[in-house]
This record gives structure tokens, sequence and C-alpha cells, in this order.
């Protein structure tokens, strides 16, 4: 069962984090952003399976599973929000949304 | 009959409110009914209480009317205090003034703030009498800041020249310089006397301080600043040419009669502490004799037929200081009724004047007047007759009392005096001449009325034979001892009834025969800056203008950014600094926000695994 080094997991997980994140700062599109988000989400939710497997406990799983439930909802209120946003703006641009500005 | 004492500064007040709430929209002969007629019930009462008083046994009448403060051991009532000296001077503001309202209904006639007018001379005349009235100094100090504001305010009753305001603050300002001292003057008798009412006060200051100590000299200076503030003698004299702004009315009354003679009551007052003070005594006098001397010089070369009357009447009140510093306490007060009399005769004669020639103040644009205006040639007349004590007329009693009195004391100041006297005789004839003789330039505008001419007349009177009057202020002042020996006494007196008519004679060379021309001596290279250096009033205004304001400006000007405030416009300059570099980082763009929290994260990682 144990066929994966822990190291490669998480070395994996941070990959995956990094590539959300530079989607995150680097994607203009507010549904690439929100994609990425949940690339980045994942990334985190695999450490705690890795994580889990390695010491061969549940909880890694169960933070999965609470990880999860919180990217639905997140991707609910972020979808929402994207639709209000083109709604009103009739862009997607994350930039051009910049009105609450110092 | 003394209990309606009361009354007197009362009516006044009253009128004043009724003016001053009534406004203009009363009809003019209501307004002069009012005004003119709460003076003179206030002099009729005057007159009555004066008559019951001097019949009755004599002893000063004290009336209670209230409390005013109650605190600990202060306290301060509204208490009346009649003698003879409060009489003296009841009389002169009650009966002139009455006289010079009545005069003011026919000068003001077509002025548009005709209300206005009569009910600032109507608080005036309220707060001179509370003053003259007041058994303690708080209350004497009320009418002394009261007629302060009365002067002010007719000062600058022509408020729409600039020029006008600013010869009413430049009044107010000095005579608070004085008004400070006296309050200082207050504090520092309470402080030592615990009382504040002035017999008390007197009683208590002869039996407790001995004389020539220091406490006593300290008492008399801060007081006599607080008189010579208002009696306009050097050095704050310089107010009172200017307060010429006025109405002439308003010259006559406060200027020249009543409220400038304050400080001389003042001091007559509270004798008795400045008989324990010989050095303030001494002051007074030197101050007087020096005061009497610059005016009379400045009064020489000025050409406004007002300003020569301010500063005539500055040398008058000089020779009271001479006769209060010399401790002839009731020659002073002699002179201070004669001179009521005829200085504000003279001031209403050059009001009417003024009033039928055109609005001219300059005296050589006036000529031959004697013809086209008897009754105020005549005023005049009289009144220069009585300011440069020509025999029999009431300033000669007056004055030769004070010279008297003087060389009994230093044949010094008496010599300034008669020069005094003698230049008194130049200007006020030189006055009459250039006025009323010689050739007239223009007509005559208008008549004078009879509102107008009746109080001259009573005035004119009163200059001529008020030396004859006998008022009764052996009760209140200790009389003089050291009485000099016949023979000098009879050479003092000739030179000094002869100084007056010396100066009259010159006059007559100078400025009616032509004799001597004046205009040759105002030409010549020598006199020339002498005659601007009188003109200037000795240059006091250049001095203080150079020693005060100019340097005032400077540190105002200097200071104009706060300094004080610096530290804090500092703290909110910075703040604001920081505000703005903290907004610029909201760019309101969330890919920059998500750039800072990772940043931020990896800044705060990095310093965890480091340290």
């Amino acid at each position: 069962m144990n066929a994966i080094p822990m190291e490669q997991g998480l070395l994996l997980s941070v990959i995956l984090f990094v590539l959300g994140l530079i989607g995150v700062l680097v994607r203009r599109n507010l549904i690439m952003i929100l994609m990425s988000l949940e690339v980045m989400l994942n990334a985190t939710g695999l450490a705690f399976i890795v994580a889990g497997s390695r010491w061969g406990q549940a909880d890694g799983q169960i933070m999965f599973l609470l990880i999860l439930t919180l990217a639905a909802a997140e991707v609910g209120v972020g979808l929402g929000l994207a639709l209000q946003i083109f709604h009103r703006f009739h862009t997607l641009d994350a930039d051009s949304v910049n009105e609450m500005q110092g | 009959m003394l209990g309606l004492l009361g009354w007197v500064p009362l009516i006044p007040l009253l009128g004043f409110l009724v003016l001053v709430l009534s406004g203009e929209r009363l009809s003019k002969s209501l307004i002069a009914l009012i005004g003119a007629g709460s003076v003179g019930i206030s002099a009729l009462l005057v007159s009555l209480i004066g008559i019951v008083y001097l019949n009755g046994n004599m002893q000063p009448y004290h009336l209670a009317l209230g409390s005013w403060i109650e605190i600990d051991n202060l306290s301060v009532p509204f208490g009346l205090y009649l003698d003879a000296l409060s009489l003296t001077m009841l009389f002169v503001v009650a009966e002139v003034g009455f006289l010079i309202h009545v005069y003011s209904t026919g000068f003001m006639e077509s002025d548009p703030g005709y209300a206005r007018f009569f009910a600032y001379m109507n608080l005036f005349v309220s707060a001179m009498l509370v003053l003259v009235l007041a058994d303690n100094l708080v209350l004497l100090y009320l009418g002394w800041e009261g007629v302060g504001l009365g002067s002010y305010l007719l000062i600058g009753f022509w408020y729409e020249d600039p020029k006008n305001g600013y010869a009413a603050r430049k009044a107010f300002v000095m005579t608070r310089i004085g008004d400070t001292a006296m309050a200082l003057g207050m504090f520092f008798l309470f402080t030592h006397l615990h009382t504040l009412d002035i017999q008390s006060l007197m009683l208590r200051a002869t039996s407790q301080w001995a004389q020539g100590t220091m406490l006593p000299i300290i008492a008399a200076m801060l007081l006599l600043g607080g008189a010579l503030g208002k009696s306009a003698q050097l050095p704050l004299q310089t107010w009172l040419p200017d307060a010429m702004a006025g109405p002439t009315p308003v010259s006559a009354l406060i200027h020249a009669a009543t409220m400038v003679t304050a400080g001389v009551y003042l001091i007559a007052r509270t004798h008795e502490l400045f008989i324990l003070a010989p050095p303030v005594q001494l002051a007074i006098a030197i101050i007087g004799a020096l005061t009497l001397l610059i005016a009379g010089c400045s009064a020489l070369a000025q050409t406004d037929i007002k300003r020569i009357l301010a500063y005539s009447t500055i040398s008058q009140i000089g020779y009271m200081f001479l006769a209060l510093g010399v401790g002839a306490w009731s020659s002073a007060i002699f002179h201070l009724l004669t001179h009521a009399f005829f200085k504000a005769l003279l001031f209403l004669a050059t009001g009417a004047v003024i009033f039928c020639f055109h609005h001219e103040h300059d005296i050589f644009k006036m000529g031959g007047l004697r013809k086209a205006m008897p009754v105020a040639f005549w005023s005049f007349m009289i009144g220069s007759a009585a300011l440069s004590a020509l025999p029999f007329t009431s300033g000669f009693y007056s004055k030769h009392e004070i010279l008297l009195a003087t060389f009994d004391v230093s044949p010094v100041l008496w010599a300034a005096g008669c020069l005094g006297a003698l230049i008194t005789g130049i200007y006020s004839f030189r006055l009459v001449f250039v006025v009323f003789f010689g050739v007239q330039p223009k007509a005559v505008e208008k008549e004078i009325s009879l509102s107008m001419s009746i109080p001259l007349l009573l005035l004119g009177a009163l200059a001529l034979f008020g030396g004859l009057l006998q008022i009764p202020l052996d009760s209140v002042f200790p009389t003089l001892i050291n009485k000099s020996s016949d023979h000098t006494a009879n050479l003092v007196s000739a030179i000094t009834i002869a100084a007056p008519l010396i100066g009259l004679t010159i006059a007559v060379f100078f400025y009616l025969t032509g004799t001597l021309s004046a205009q040759r001596l105002a030409n010549n290279a020598l006199a020339k800056p002498i005659r601007l250096f009188f003109l200037s009033g000795w240059g006091m205004d250049a001095v203080y203008e150079f020693l005060l304001i100019k340097p005032f400006n400077a540190i105002a000007n200097l200071n104009k950014n706060d300094a004080v405030d610096s530290v804090y416009i500092g703290i909110a300059w910075f703040s604001r600094g920081l505000h703005q570099m903290m907004s610029t980082s909201q760019t309101g763009r969330i890919r920059w926000y998500a750039s800072s929290m990772v940043l931020g994260t990896v800044v705060i990682i990095a310093i965890g695994l480091l340290s």
C-alpha cells in the first residue's frame, strides 16, 4: 500500500499549489481565477491525504471532505459574484473592476 | 428729598433704554424730548437735592440701593455717597450736561442717527453720574468704564468714515492702559485694607499706613495711572486731540466738561491716600506742569479750531493736576467747575460756528464772523477771557487760587504755570482774532436756532459769574496751612494776573493789528521746525508709533503663521502623508491584493524559518 513516498506526494501538492497560485496572479478572467483557486484548494487537500496516509489516520480524509465542502460553497458564491459582475460591467476582466480604490 | 438721589443716574439710563429700543421709529421731537428731558429731570433733581443738602447740616449722605456683589468678605453694594465734592460734580454733570443736550437737539437736527445720538449721550450721562456718586471703588469703576464706552461710541458716532473709527479705538485703547493700572490699584487696596468702600478705605489707610512708606506710594501710583489715562495727561494725552472726530456737543460734554475731569475727581476723592504718598503728589504736580506747557505750545500751532480747544483742555486739566499735586484740592475742583462752564461754552460756540459756516474747521479759512454771528462771538469772547483767566471772569478766580497755592510749594512750578497762563492768553485770543475779526471770506450758511443760542447764553453767564459760586468744599478737604508772607504774595499775584494779559497783548500784535506778522515768523527757518513740532503735539504720536506700534506690528507679522501651532501642523502633515502613502496601495485590483497577500505570507514564513 505504501507505494508512493510522502515526499513525492507533498512535492506534487506543492507544484499544484504554486501552479494554482500563479494562475490566480496571472490570469485576468474571473472564471480562470476561480478555477485556479480550485486547483490551490485541491493541492491543499492532496497534502492532507498524503499526510493522513503516511500516519495511517483518518483525519486527513476528514479534512479533505471539509475542504471539498468549502470549495463547493466557495464556487457557489464565487460564480454568483462572477455573474453579477458580468451583469453590471459586461466583462469578466478582474482588472477593469477596480472602482474601490483609495 | 435726598432719598431721590437714586433716581438721578437712573432716569438718563431709562432714557437710554427707551431710545435704544425704539431706535429711529419715534418722531424727532419725541426723541429730543426723551433725550434732553431725561437729563433735564436729573438736573432738576440735582438742583433740589443741592438746595436741601446745602440748607441742611452738610453731613455726608449715604444711600444704599441694594447689593451688587456679595462673596465671602468682599461686599460691593449699589451705594451712593453725597458730600460737597460729589455734589459739585453732580452739578457739573447734570446741569452742564442738560444745557449741552438742549443744544444738541438743534445741532444734530438733520442727522439720520438722531435717536442713536441721544441714546449714547444718555448712557454717558448715566454712567458719569454713577461715577461721581459711587461710594465704593467698584461702582466707581463701573461708571468709569461706562463713560469710556460712551466716549468710544460717540467719538465714532459718524462711523462711515474709517478715520473716526480709528480715533474712537485710539481713545478707548489709550484710556484702557490707565484703567488697567487703576484696576490693579483697586486689587492692591483690597488685598491690603480688605474693603473697597472709599470712606472706610481712606480711614483705614490713614490709620494703618505711615506717610511716605512703600504701600501707599504703590497704591497711589496705580490709581494715578487711571487718572492720567482718563484725563489725558502726560504720557497718555495723545488720544484727546483725535477724539475731536466726534460731533461737537460730544466734545463739549465728554472731552471738555465731564469725562476728562474724572481723573481729577478720582484723585480728589481719594486725596487722603495721596497725602500719604508725597512722592506721588510731587509727580502729579510735575506731570500737571509739563502737560500744561506741552499742550499749550501745541495749541499755539494748531489750525483746526477743535484741536486748539482739545489741546487747551489738556492744558487746563494740567492746571488741575498741578493744583492736586500741591495739595490745593478745593482749588482743583473749583477750576474743574469753572473749566466745565467756559470750555463747554467754547465748544458749543465752536459748534455753532462750524454748523453755520460750511462745516469748516480751519480757522484761517474763517474770519470776520463778529457781525454775522454775534451770539457765537460774545460766547467766544467770554469763554476765551475765562480760559485765559482775565480778571473777574470765572477762570480768573480758580486759576489764581491754583497758582498762588503752587507758589507756596514750589516757585519753579509756579513759573511754569504762569508761562502756561501767558501761552493760554496767546492761543485763545489768536483763535478769537482769526475767526471773528478781519475779512469774512464767504457768507454764513444758516442761522443758529433758539435751542442752540439759549444754552450758549446760560453757559456764558456761568462762565462769567461762575467764579462767584461758593462751593463748601472745606468739609471734604483739609485746608492749606502754609501761607507766604504778604509782600511776596502781592508781587506773585501781580505777576499771576499780568501773565494772561501779556499773552493777550502778544495775540493783539500778531493777529489783530498785524504789527508783527505770524506768517513771517512761521516761515522763518528757525521757527518753522518748531511750529511743525508743536503742530504734531510734540511728536508724541510719532514716538508711540516708533516705540509701540511698529514693534508690535513687526512681531505680529513674524508670528503670522502661529509658531505655537507648528507642532500640531507638523503632526497633521505627517499623518496626512502616511495616509496618502497607504491609500495609493488600495488600487481596487483583486490580483494586486492577492499578490501582496502572497508576498506577506512568504515574508512571514521566511521570518519563521530563519529565526
